[in-house]
C-alpha cells in the first residue's frame, strides 16, 4: 500500500514527463542516468540487507543482486565512456533516489523477519516497477545501439531478480 | 620450451580429434552463455561426450543440470566441463537467473 504514490510519481516522471517540463522521451543521457540509479539503489538495498538479515536465503538474494548491478553499472559507466556521453540527472532519478531514500528508512526500523520480508516485497514491486520503466519508456527511447542493448540485457536480469524475489517471498511468508 | 609444454598437454586433445571419425571417440561440445541467456544447444550429442560452457556473459551463471547430474558455476570469463555419462534429455538452468533454461538430447 505504502508503495502505491511513489510508484505513481515515478510512472508521472517517465510517463507523462511533460509535467516536469522536459520532453516525454528522455534522451540518451538521461536514460543513462536512470539506468545506473536503478542499479545503485538496489545495490544500497542489498547492502542494507546484508547488514541487518541473518537470513541465508535472503543474504544469497542479497549478494546476487549486488553481484549483477555492479556487473551491469560497470558496463554502463565503460559503454557511456566510450560513447562521450554524460548521464544526466533528471526527475526520474531523483524520484527514484527520493523514493529509495524513504524505503532505506523505512526498512532501517525493522529486523529479523519482519525486515526481510518487507525487504524483499519491495524487491518484488522495486523490479517490477523498473521493467516497466525498461520495456515502456527507457528500451523504446533509446537512439543508441549498444545503449538499447546493454538495456536489454538489464531487462533480462531485472525480471529475473523479479522473479527470483517473487519465489524468496513466497517462502518467506 | 613453453610452447613445447603446451604441445605435450595439448598431446591428448590431438590423439581425440585424430580418431574422431571412429564413432566412440567423445566429442567436446560448447554452450555459451551470453546477454542472459544460454547459446544453442548442441546436436549429435552421445553419451560420453562432454559439454564445455563457457561464460561470455557479464553475470555470474550456473549451469545447473535438473537431474542433479551437473552444476558448475562460472564466474563471468569462466568455463567447465561436464562429462555426459547417461542418454536421455538433460534439462538444465542457470541457479540465479531460473528463466535461463537449456536442453541437450543424449544418444546411447
Amino acid at each position: 500500500m505504502h508503495l502505491r504514490i511513489p510508484l505513481a510519481i515515478l510512472s508521472a516522471g517517465l510517463l507523462a514527463g511533460a509535467a516536469y517540463a522536459q520532453p516525454a522521451r528522455p534522451s540518451d543521457p538521461q536514460i543513462a542516468h536512470i539506468a545506473y540509479t536503478a542499479g545503485q539503489i538496489d545495490i544500497a538495498a542489498a547492502e542494507q540487507a546484508l547488514a541487518k538479515s541473518k537470513t541465508p536465503k535472503v543474504r544469497a538474494f542479497a549478494e546476487e543482486m549486488v553481484r549483477d548491478h555492479k556487473a551491469v553499472n560497470v558496463q554502463a559507466l565503460a559503454l557511456v565512456k566510450k560513447l562521450g556521453v554524460t548521464p544526466q540527472a533528471n526527475p526520474t532519478s531523483a524520484a527514484l533516489s527520493d523514493e529509495a531514500k524513504a524505503k532505506h528508512a523505512e526498512l532501517g526500523r525493522l529486523d529479523g523477519a519482519a525486515f526481510d520480508r518487507a525487504y524483499v516485497a519491495n524487491e518484488v514491486a522495486y523490479h517490477a516497477t523498473v521493467n516497466g520503466a525498461l520495456s515502456g519508456t527507457l528500451i523504446p527511447s533509446a537512439q543508441n545501439a549498444e545503449l538499447k542493448d546493454l538495456l536489454g540485457t538489464g531487462l533480462k536480469l531485472f525480471q529475473e531478480h523479479q522473479k527470483h524475489a517473487e519465489h524468496l517471498a513466497g517462502e518467506l511468508r | 620450451m613453453d610452447h613445447q609444454r603446451r604441445l605435450v598437454l595439448l598431446g591428448p586433445a590431438l590423439v581425440l580429434i585424430s580418431q574422431a571419425p571412429a564413432a566412440a571417440a567423445p566429442k567436446v561440445h560448447t554452450v555459451r552463455m551470453a546477454k542472459m541467456v544460454f547459446g544453442p544447444a548442441p546436436t549429435g550429442v552421445r553419451v560420453g561426450d562432454v559439454i564445455e560452457w563457457v561464460n561470455a556473459d557479464i553475470f555470474q551463471h550456473t549451469a545447473t543440470a535438473r537431474s542433479g547430474a551437473f552444476d558448475v558455476d562460472l564466474k563471468p570469463g569462466a568455463k567447465a566441463r561436464t562429462v555426459l555419462r547417461a542418454a536421455g534429455v538433460v534439462s538444465y538452468y542457470c541457479r540465479y537467473h531460473p528463466g535461463m533454461t537449456g536442453r541437450v538430447v543424449v544418444a546411447a
